[in-house]
C-alpha cells in the first residue's frame, strides 16, 4: 500500500523521473464495470427469491404449510379447493432418484474410461459428442421418451402405460449425463500424475489405480458432478412434463404416472387465474424447487469444502 | 561400453553377487533413441549411483527396472534386462508382480490423499492383505524401517499432506517397503528437499542397503560420492542418445576415472 501521504519534494522528483503515480482510467473502468456486473447477478437472484416469496407465500394463509407439504389432494378448482403437493413432490423424488441412479455409475464409469483408459484420439472424439447430449432440446428428448422408451418400459413391467416416473429418470439421466461425464472427468484428469505413477509402481493394476487412486482422489469434483446433475434432474420440465404420465395420485413406485413438481406447475400455470390461490400455490411449488436446488448445491460446496481440508496438498 | 562394463565387472566389491543385469539396452521413444547398448551390472545389497548431466536418460534407464516406460506410450525397450537371471521383459512376466519386487521413490514426494497409514497400507491392500490386526504391523514395521516412525506415530489418521517435505519422502520409502520388495529405484530423491532432509534420506538409505539393492539417479555428484558404493556415469551422445561411459566403485569412479569425460564431469568442467 502506498502511504497516504506524499511530500512535495518526492512528487517533484517522481515527475522528472517519470515515476509520478498515473489515473489510469480504462483500469477504473474495468474494475467497476466487472463489479456491476457480479452485482447484477446477485440482484437478479434476490429478485427472483422475492418474487417467490410474494407470490407464493400467501398460500400459506389459505392452506397451513403442513397441509400444503403432506397433502395428498390436489384439487385447485374444486369448492373448496384442496393443495396438498406430496405426490408431486414424491413424483420428482422418485424421477431424481432414478435420474441419479443411473446417470452417476454410467457418467463416474464413462469418466473414468475418458481419463484413465481411452486413447488422446478417442478422447478427443468422445467428449465432443457427449457434450452434444447435453446440447438436445429437452423436447427432443421427451418425444424419444414417448416413442422409444416408453413402450419398452410398458412391455417389460407389464403396465398399463409406458409413461411413468422410471420412464422420465431414464430420459432425464440421459440429459444430466453430460454434465456428470464433463465434469467428473475434468477431477479425474486434474489429479497429479504423480498419484497415478505412485501406485502403479507399488504393483497397483489399472482397475486399483483407477478404483482406488483416480476415483478417490477426484472424489470432490465427482461429488460436485453428481450434484449438478441432480440439480438438472430436480429443474428438467419438459421432458417429465411429456412422459412421466402426469397423474395427479400418490406415486408409490417408480413404475407409476406421475406428474414431478415441474411439470406441476408447467402444466397448471395455464389455468391458473393471476394472482388467485391456485397461481399462489403454483408459485410456492416453485420456491419449494427452489429451495431443493438450493440445498443440493449447498451439499455440494460442503462436500467440495470438506474434501478440500481434508488433504490440501 | 563394452570395457566400461568389463571394468565394472573386475571392480565390484567382492561379496556381492548381481542383482539386476543389463545388456545391449537401447529405448526409444518412438524414432527418438533416448538410451544406447548400456550394459551395466547391479549388485544386490549395495547402492548403485546413475550419474549423469540433465537430458542424459538417467531416470529413463532407471524405469526400465520397473518396467515403468510401458506407461509411455511409443516407449520401445531393445537388449535384455535380467532379475536375478530372467528377462524382465520377456512375454510371460506379469508386470504387478514384477513392481512388487522393484519397488520406486519418485523425484518429487508424491504421497497419495490418505491418512499416513492409508499410504503405506496401499500396497499390501492392493496385494490382498486386508486384516486389521496385520495391517498395523506392516505399516509400524515399515515406518520403523523409514525412520518415521517416532515422527508419526500419533499422527497415522492425519493426512499425508500435514508432513513435510522430507518426512513425505520418507513416507513414500516406508511405502515402497510394505511391499517388501527386493530392489529400491529411487529417482532423485532429494532433490525437493532440503539439506538436512536429504542427510536423514541418506542416513535411511545406507540402512537400507543392507537388506535391499538399492539403484539411485542422482545428479549431485556429492551425494554419489558420499552414499553410493557403485557409480554409473551416463553421458548424451552428440545425437542426445544416453550412454554408459563408464561405471566402477564408487571410490575408484571418483578419485581416478578412466574417462577423460567423467574426469571432466566430476570435476565440474561441464554438465
Amino acid at each position: 500500500m502506498p502511504r497516504q501521504r506524499s511530500s512535495a519534494t518526492t512528487a517533484e522528483c517522481a515527475l522528472e523521473k517519470g515515476l509520478r503515480r498515473r489515473w489510469r482510467l480504462g483500469e477504473r473502468a474495468i474494475e467497476g464495470g466487472i463489479f456491476l456486473a457480479s452485482l447484477l447477478a446477485i440482484v437478479v437472484l434476490l429478485g427472483i427469491v422475492a418474487l417467490l416469496l410474494r407470490q407464493g407465500l400467501p398460500i400459506f394463509s389459505y392452506t397451513p404449510p403442513w397441509a400444503f407439504l403432506f397433502g395428498t389432494r390436489w384439487y385447485p378448482v374444486s369448492e373448496p379447493p384442496t393443495f396438498g403437493i406430496a405426490p408431486f413432490f414424491v413424483a420428482t423424488l422418485w424421477v431424481t432418484a432414478v435420474a441419479t441412479a443411473v446417470a452417476v455409475p454410467v457418467g463416474v464409469a464413462c469418466a473414468a474410461y475418458l481419463s484413465e483408459v481411452a486413447r488422446p484420439a478417442i478422447r478427443e472424439t468422445a467428449k465432443p459428442i457427449i457434450e452434444l447430449l447435453a446440447g438436445f432440446p429437452s423436447v427432443v428428448m421427451g418425444f424419444i421418451g414417448l416413442l422409444l422408451l416408453s413402450p419398452l418400459i410398458q412391455s417389460m413391467f407389464n403396465l398399463n402405460t409406458g409413461l411413468c416416473g422410471l420412464a422420465a429418470g431414464i430420459m432425464l439421466s440421459l440429459m444430466s449425463l453430460p454434465i456428470i461425464v464433463t465434469v467428473s472427468e475434468d477431477a479425474m484428469r486434474a489429479i497429479p500424475d504423480d498419484f497415478r505413477q505412485a501406485a502403479y509402481a507399488l504393483g497397483a493394476t489399472k482397475w486399483e489405480v483407477v478404483r482406488h487412486v483416480s476415483i478417490p482422489a477426484a472424489l470432490s469434483g465427482i461429488s460436485a458432478a453428481m450434484m449438478l446433475g441432480i440439480g438438472r434432474a430436480i429443474g428438467e420440465t419438459m421432458t417429465v412434463l411429456m412422459i412421466a404420465g402426469g397423474a395427479l395420485a400418490m406415486p408409490v413406485s417408480p413404475t407409476a404416472p406421475m406428474m414431478p413438481m415441474t411439470a406441476a406447475i408447467a402444466s397448471g400455470i395455464g389455468n391458473a387465474v393471476r394472482g388467485g390461490l391456485q397461481y399462489q400455490a403454483l408459485f410456492a411449488i416453485g420456491l419449494l424447487l427452489f429451495l431443493m436446488t438450493l440445498a443440493v448445491n449447498l451439499v455440494a460446496d460442503a462436500v467440495l469444502e470438506r474434501q478440500k481440508r481434508k488433504f490440501q496438498r | 561400453m563394452t570395457a566400461a562394463s568389463t571394468v565394472s565387472r573386475d571392480r565390484m566389491p567382492e561379496h556381492s553377487t548381481t542383482k539386476i543385469r543389463t545388456e545391449g539396452v537401447s529405448l526409444y521413444y518412438g524414432a527418438f533413441q533416448a538410451l544406447r547398448n548400456i550394459t551395466l551390472d547391479i549388485p544386490e545389497r549395495a547402492i548403485t549411483a546413475i550419474i549423469g548431466p540433465s537430458g542424459c536418460g538417467k531416470s529413463t534407464f532407471l524405469r526400465i527396472f520397473n518396467r515403468m516406460n510401458d506407461l509411455i506410450p511409443g516407449a520401445r525397450v531393445e537388449g535384455t534386462i535380467q532379475l536375478e537371471g530372467i528377462d524382465i521383459y520377456d512375454r510371460c512376466i506379469d508386470v504387478v508382480e514384477l513392481r512388487k519386487r522393484v519397488g520406486m521413490v519418485f523425484q518429487k514426494p508424491n504421497p497419495f490423499p490418505m491418512s499416513v497409514f492409508e499410504n503405506v497400507a496401499f500396497g499390501p491392500r492392493r496385494h490382498g492383505g486386508n486384516n486389521r490386526g496385520e495391517l498395523a504391523d506392516i505399516v509400524e514395521k515399515s515406518l520403523r524401517q523409514a525412520a518415521l516412525w517416532d515422527e508419526v506415530k500419533d499422527k497415522l489418521d492425519k493426512s499425508a499432506f500435514d508432513l513435510s517435505g522430507g518426512q513425505q519422502q520418507r513416507l513414500c520409502i516406508a511405502r515402497v517397503l510394505a511391499v517388501e520388495p527386493q530392489v529400491i529405484l529411487m529417482d532423485e530423491p532429494c532433490s525437493a528437499l532440503d539439506p538436512v532432509a536429504t542427510l536423514k534420506i541418506e542416513d535411511l538409505m545406507r540402512q537400507l542397503s543392507n537388506s535391499y539393492t538399492i539403484v539411485i539417479v542422482t545428479h549431485n555428484m556429492q551425494q554419489a560420492a558420499r552414499a553410493s558404493d557403485i557409480s554409473a556415469f551416463l553421458l548424451m551422445e552428440p545425437d542426445r542418445a544416453g550412454v554408459l561411459v563408464e561405471c566402477g566403485p564408487t571410490s575408484q569412479l571418483f578419485t581416478s576415472p578412466k574417462d577423460k569425460r567423467t574426469e571432466d564431469y566430476i570435476t565440474g568442467r561441464f554438465g
